[in-house]
């Protein structure tokens, strides 16, 4: 979707602001850093989702935006204003949450009344947005039923429709699907991510599930120990994560690791008595020193498997023996386990239906890269 | 089955000291129904043949009519005093982060284990010199520090059901505190303070030992008078009132019960 389209919904002169800028943003509980010197810059309505696991600071940053909690140091900038001490009901956002938090004493149409009842709209107004409300959720027919009479999947639409019902400067979202079952929370994604945009509205999203993030997501901050690891668009943390943590965390990868060394342009991957090529752009990119600790990652896909006498090697190319241990049939794809020489596991998946050669539990290969496809980080255990 | 003749004689001991405790804990409180249409002008278990006379004499007489009115009047305004008060402290203890937050807990509990005649005693020394012993000001000061922590063990209990995150959301919607708690919190915990206050109602209702102490002639409550009858004259009529405080109590619990069981929808 275009930028034009996609901001269409917003008043003009919000436009070149950002909707949403943290700058230094700290949390101590104790001694002990939730949150630690978190930047980030989001603009009018753009998808950014706190990735991490858990424990990472993503749900206590999320926080300070609402203003549940304050912040040890920091400040938080809301549309161009200055937030970080506004308390949470005069911030103007909107926040779902994975227990969807609806109110058991107030039915759907009243629940998502509220925030139009505090902000003193007028009854005929109340009535006819809390009805377009409920059409944007394909509930119409639900609002006189109680948050009881709903089913999970329809609760959280209904918290939805309640958190966007006011057009919030920022819709923040905390696990939201977290609590639905695989199909439902897939329809349901999707289902997010195109009111949003229809909406305009600007969403930090909170998830665990790198999947999720993947598939709604302009752009992904990786959280790890109450800092932004990488902050980018799923396809740079795939292809070019800048640490071991984010290749690990986001889709499967090979590592291997060992030691760099610097080879005119380009540099070695040494371990024990083999070597691997790193190419001169990935030198460049990790900007590590020779002999410091590195990791190479390779992603399942881009490996190639060739018998065990071709090596199949080119200038450009990187070969590993292995014995195949698995084969799995995933119906488009096949994704083989394989144990390497030095007793290491490694993973391959390959598209079905190419007439590829396709290799049996037992085999041996070899498995060859090009040295392109392989990102060079360093690597913090090493 | 195996598991069933293995349960079996377990369930039949169970049932039969169940079944004797309901029976000795019922049989001698209920035994003054059948009392009070005794026909005799004595208390007398069997009762001899019907009448309703002593429950006319009851409703008739000025000392019992006038001792039922004080009650229910020291009740209602104690229950009402101990719903807000203990309310309130609930709230403050139960979100509030200040130091000797669990003493002050403690403090509100206490008249659940200081024994009442201790209470009772401490009471009357202060209120004599305070001038409002024998009077109903005092006996409703009384009864509401006895009924409090009925109060604030419901509504702390519907507090802690209570999601936090329906406050949050209803901040992060545009409720300020005020509102916040008019519109979310106050509602949600409303059968807790209901069931508080019938607790706080029965609590000062059938209360006797306080009672007594900062009672007088000239203003006694209903158990108070019964004892003073009892002590004189024993005549079905106590029969008769105490199956009415009976009626009430019971049926004002059964309302308690109903209250917390519509406690906090999920």
């Amino acid at each position: 979707m275009s930028a034009t389209s996609r901001t269409s919904a917003m008043p003009p002169d919000r436009q070149g602001r950002p909707a949403l800028v943290l700058r230094g943003l700290q949390k101590l509980f104790g001694d002990v850093a939730a949150v630690d010197g978190v930047d980030l810059e989001v603009r009018q309505g753009e998808f950014v989702t706190l990735l991490g696991p858990s424990g990472s600071g993503k749900t206590t940053t999320l926080r300070m935006i609402a203003g549940f909690t304050g912040q040890t140091a920091g400040t938080i900038e809301i549309d161009g204003v200055d937030m970080s001490h506004v308390p949470p009901h005069r911030r103007d956002v909107g926040m779902i949450f994975q227990n969807y938090a609806l109110f058991p004493h107030m039915t759907a149409a009243q629940n998502i009344a509220f925030p139009l009842e505090m902000r003193r709209a007028k009854r005929s107004e109340i009535t006819r947005r809390v009805a377009e409300a409920l059409a944007l959720v394909k509930l119409d027919a639900f609002g006189h039923r109680f948050p009881r009479q709903l089913s999970g999947g329809q609760q959280q639409r209904i918290a939805f429709a309640r958190a966007v019902v006011f057009h919030p400067q920022l819709l923040l979202m905390d696990e939201p699907l977290g609590a639905l079952d695989k199909k439902l929370r897939e329809a349901l994604q999707l289902e997010v991510m195109h009111i949003s945009r229809q909406l305009g509205a600007t969403v930090i999203y909170v998830t665990h599930d790198q999947e999720e993030a993947l598939v709604m997501s302009d752009r992904i901050a990786i959280f790890s120990r109450g800092r932004i690891e990488q902050l980018g668009r799923g396809e740079d943390l795939y292809d070019r994560p800048v640490s071991l943590f984010v290749a690990d965390f986001i889709g499967e990868s090979n590592i291997l690791r060992g030691r760099f060394e610097r080879d005119g342009g380009g540099g070695w991957l040494v371990r024990d008595d083999a070597r691997w090529r790193v190419s001169a752009a990935q030198v460049e990119r990790a900007a590590l020193g020779s002999g410091s600790a590195a990791a190479l990652v390779i992603r399942p896909e881009r490996l190639r498997m060739v018998g065990p006498d071709e090596t199949g090697a080119t200038a450009g190319t990187n070969t590993i023996q292995a014995s195949v241990r698995d084969a799995l049939y995933l119906g488009s794809t096949r994704k083989y386990e394989l144990t390497m020489m030095d007793g290491r596991a490694a993973r391959v998946r390959r598209q079905l239906g190419g007439g590829e050669r396709e290799w049996q539990p037992g085999d041996r290969v070899g498995l060859v890269w090009a040295v392109d496809d392989a990102v060079l980080v360093s690597d913090p255990q090493g | 089955m195996a598991i069933d003749s293995w349960r079996q004689p377990r369930r039949l001991f169970l049932l039969a000291i169940g079944g004797l405790t309901v029976f000795f804990l019922m049989v001698p409180t209920l035994v003054v129904v059948p009392m009070s249409v005794t026909s005799s002008n004595a208390l007398t278990f069997p009762p001899e043949g019907f009448s309703t006379r002593w429950y006319e004499k009851m409703l008739t007489d000025r000392q019992w009519s006038t001792g039922f009115i004080n009650s229910a009047q020291t009740a209602l305004l104690a229950a009402l005093l101990a719903t807000v008060l203990g309310t309130l402290a609930a709230i403050g203890t139960a979100r509030g982060r200040f130091p000797g937050r669990s003493a002050v807990n403690a403090l509100i509990l206490s008249p659940l284990i200081v024994p009442v005649i201790i209470i009772a005693i401490g009471m009357f020394s202060v209120f004599v010199r305070w001038k409002i012993a024998g009077s109903m000001v005092g006996l409703v000061m009384a009864h509401t520090a006895l009924a409090v922590p009925f109060v604030v063990v419901n509504v702390t209990t519907s507090l802690r059901t209570m999601d936090r995150n329906l406050e949050l959301a209803a901040q992060s919607l545009g409720a300020g505190p005020v509102r916040t708690f008019r519109r979310i919190t106050l509602p949600l915990i409303m059968p807790g303070m209901l069931a508080g206050g019938l607790f706080a109602f029965i609590t000062s209702w059938d209360e006797v030992v306080v009672a007594i102490f900062l009672t007088s002639a000239r203003f006694r409550t209903l158990p108070v008078e019964m004892w003073e009858q009892v002590r004189q004259v024993v005549d079905p009529t106590v029969a008769a009132v105490s199956t009415t405080l009976l009626a009430v109590t019971t049926t004002l619990l059964l309302l308690a019960f109903v209250a917390r069981r519509q406690g906090p929808a999920r």
